[in-house]
């Protein structure tokens, strides 16, 4: 019987291991964090071209991580990107003049939204919009851009 | 061309009858499971022996492919100087690929061989028939705590195969390779997505322990009751398990991750 | 010269009529008639690949006839529904050639195992049946060895003690003589008579080895090419069986069953390769 308790104790050491290693899976490797992190407000900002910007891309300011993109739709009036951003609580009093830019870490990293804070003295609150907004830099734009002008100096 | 064409189409037969005897097999054995819910111990005894006696193998090699990954992925990473994203590489790697399909064909070469073998050599040796003959069905009392066994273990290795590949290639990277390991598992839980790859992953081990238990308890079931039959339905396990994770896994790509 | 048994009231055990059964584009059973009635040792012979131990499965429910009947304790066996036919197994115990003994369970547990399963017993009273069984087959005291550890004749009576577990009405004993030396063979017979009158049980004994099953069966069954050849007491078949039987029986070289297989004659084969 001393058999039998033994290949309990590892059959159930097992099904724990498993389990627990989906728990970390879940919680440390994947971003179901930014799920639970729902005690966040919610603002809008909308950008004329968003680029590579992907729904859970972190949102950034002065380099820190301080929420995520919830989600990104297209504004059908406006026809421009409307993003929104779910910024965690503890970051409650930015000023409601901040701006949001889209960045790109790197080369040919993953694409951000860089907030850079303004001056006014209310703060941002659930629903608010972000209105100076500067889109994401498109590669081909600026390298077409570039040979335009190139080529307008040799004339 | 006449007798080439005669045989195409026996073997095409026979071929098709193996499969709908597998078929209606799985159908018995499942409907047989239920009682297993009055014999933990039935199934206890065989997640021991498929489960836990594969745990080692599953461990090593999940820590060294994740180690190879760090390395072939940051030497590709840093040309572009994006080796920040070797998190996200490694961990997409593993949750969506190599974490299911490795450890299915770990699982088939370890756990599944066995099974054959095992069921085979009790069928050889008529112990199946003698228990079928004492009025207990082998189905119920050999295949199916198996098969379920087979179908709950391969997940969950898969699991700890996946994240000690992440471990694995998070050690090679921060302490080798001076990747920032806040970086490593800060991009990785920026991309990685807990639906799209996570549980995706999770999904596709099931489907293949579904398939690797099957397929082995089939074999055996069915083999030839002589020492040749019992050693070509093992070996036939290993190989139709690897082609049909592999075939499965094509297919499962294709829908999940488009 | 003794009359054939009288028929006794009480219908037969197992009753098989007109059995016919096809294997591989053959028929092995060709219209077989067989009753054993309770009580009785009876013996099936025959040569090999007359299908003996497919006769077995066939009234095990293992294999279903083609055509014609199988009644097994006034049930028909070809035409039972799962839950039924294994109802009914419980009612019979089966000796098989290999003894079929678990190899991963010792041989204790090998005789509990039909218990364990089939009953909800306390495990002191399980050890009590378990060891009263090996004590039937004189085995008490090898208890904890494994098959491997056995010899063949001690995996017989292992497996007969578990065969005997669950108090069977019928017992099917395939090959028990197959191989054995003679003590271990004088003491299976000893086993399979004694404890057929003792218990109460009915016996179906299908073997080849004619001594030794003449010597402990009431009546005997011989079979081939389909065919019942002959039925009747050991004495009644030594004394008036066919041409055939008693070539069978007796283990002669040459009779109806020709010592050469068919073949073109000798002349053909060696004078005609020449030219």
């Amino acid at each position: 019987m001393d058999n039998a308790r033994s290949m309990e104790l590892a059959v159930g050491a097992f099904v724990a291991a498993g389990l627990a290693a989906l728990f970390v899976l879940a919680m440390q490797v994947s971003n179901i964090t930014a799920f639970q992190q729902s005690e966040g407000y919610t603002v809008e900002a909308y950008f004329q071209n968003v680029g590579g910007l992907r729904e859970r891309a972190p949102v950034r300011m002065g380099g820190v991580q301080i929420g995520r993109v919830s989600a990104i739709t297209l504004d059908a009036q406006r026809f421009e990107a409307r993003v929104a951003l779910t910024i965690d609580q503890r970051y409650d009093d930015l000023p409601s003049d901040t701006a949001a830019s889209i960045r790109t870490s790197g080369l040919l990293g993953e694409q951000y939204v860089s907030l850079e804070p303004g001056g006014m003295p209310d703060a941002l609150a659930e629903g608010d919009e972000i209105t100076l907004t500067r889109s994401a830099l498109v590669l081909e734009d600026i390298v077409g851009q570039f040979l335009y002008n190139q080529s307008g100096e040799g004339e | 061309m006449i007798v080439r064409l005669r045989q195409l189409g026996a073997g095409t037969l026979s071929a098709t009858t193996t499969l709908g005897r597998a078929v209606l097999f799985l159908l018995r054995v499942v409907r047989g499971s239920g009682e297993l819910i009055h014999r933990p111990g039935l199934l206890l005894r065989e997640l021991y022996s498929v489960g836990v006696l594969t745990l080692v193998i599953i461990i090593v090699s999940g820590l060294f492919v994740g180690m190879v990954l760090g390395l072939q992925g940051y030497y590709t990473l840093v040309d572009f100087g994006a080796e920040q994203s070797l998190g996200v590489l490694v961990a997409l790697s593993l949750t969506r690929e190599l974490g299911p399909v490795v450890t299915a064909l770990l699982f088939a070469g370890r756990a599944g061989s066995a099974l054959t073998a095992e069921i085979g050599l009790m069928k050889a040796t008529e112990q199946l028939a003698g228990m079928e003959m004492m009025a207990v069905d082998p189905e119920r009392r050999v295949v199916a705590p198996r098969l379920v066994a087979a179908l709950l273990a391969l997940p969950l290795l898969a699991m700890i195969f996946t994240l000690l590949g992440i471990v694995g290639a998070y050690l090679v990277g921060t302490s080798l390779l001076g990747v920032d390991g806040g970086a490593f598992w800060s991009q990785m839980q920026a991309q990685v997505s807990f639906e799209d790859d996570v549980l995706n992953g999770l999904i596709k081990s099931m489907l293949f322990g579904v398939a690797a238990g099957w397929i082995a308890v089939f074999n055996g079931y069915d083999c030839q009751p002589t020492s040749r039959g019992v050693s070509r339905a093992t070996t036939r396990t290993v190989v139709v398990t690897s082609l049909v994770v592999l075939g499965l896994d094509f297919v499962l790509t294709a829908l999940m991750f488009d | 010269m003794p009359e054939p048994q009288p028929i006794p009231a009480a219908p037969p055990l197992v009753e098989i009529s007109d059995l016919r059964f096809r294997r591989g584009g053959r028929w092995l059973f060709d219209g077989i008639d067989l009753s054993v009635h309770r009580g009785e040792v009876v013996a099936v012979m025959g040569p090999s690949g007359t299908g003996k131990t497919t006769l077995l499965r066939l009234i095990g429910g293992q294999l279903r006839a083609h055509s014609g009947s199988v009644q097994v304790i006034g049930e028909a066996v070809g035409s039972l529904g799962r839950r039924s036919l294994y109802a009914l197994r419980r009612r019979m115990g089966v000796l098989f050639q290999s003894g079929a003994l678990f190899t991963d369970l010792d041989c204790f547990d090998n005789v509990a195992f039909p218990l364990r399963e089939h009953t909800a017993l306390p495990e002191p009273l399980i050890r009590h049946i378990v060891l009263m069984k090996l004590e039937a087959v004189g085995l008490r005291g090898a208890r904890g060895l494994y098959p491997a550890e056995l010899s063949g004749g001690m995996a017989r009576r292992v497996s007969l003690a578990r065969a005997l577990a669950l108090d069977p009405e019928l017992i099917l004993y395939d090959e028990p003589f197959a191989g054995q030396d003679p003590i271990s063979m004088g003491a299976l017979m000893k086993l399979i008579r004694q404890l057929n009158d003792a218990l109460g049980l009915t016996s179906i004994v299908v073997s080849h080895d004619v001594e030794e099953t003449l010597e402990i069966a009431d009546r005997v069954y011989v079979i081939s090419q389909g065919q019942v050849m002959g039925v009747g007491t050991p004495d009644e078949l030594r004394r008036r069986g066919s041409e055939w039987v008693q070539q069978f029986l007796g283990g002669l070289a040459d009779g109806p069953v020709p010592f050469h297989y068919p073949a073109p004659s000798l002349s053909e084969d060696f004078g005609g390769g020449a030219s």
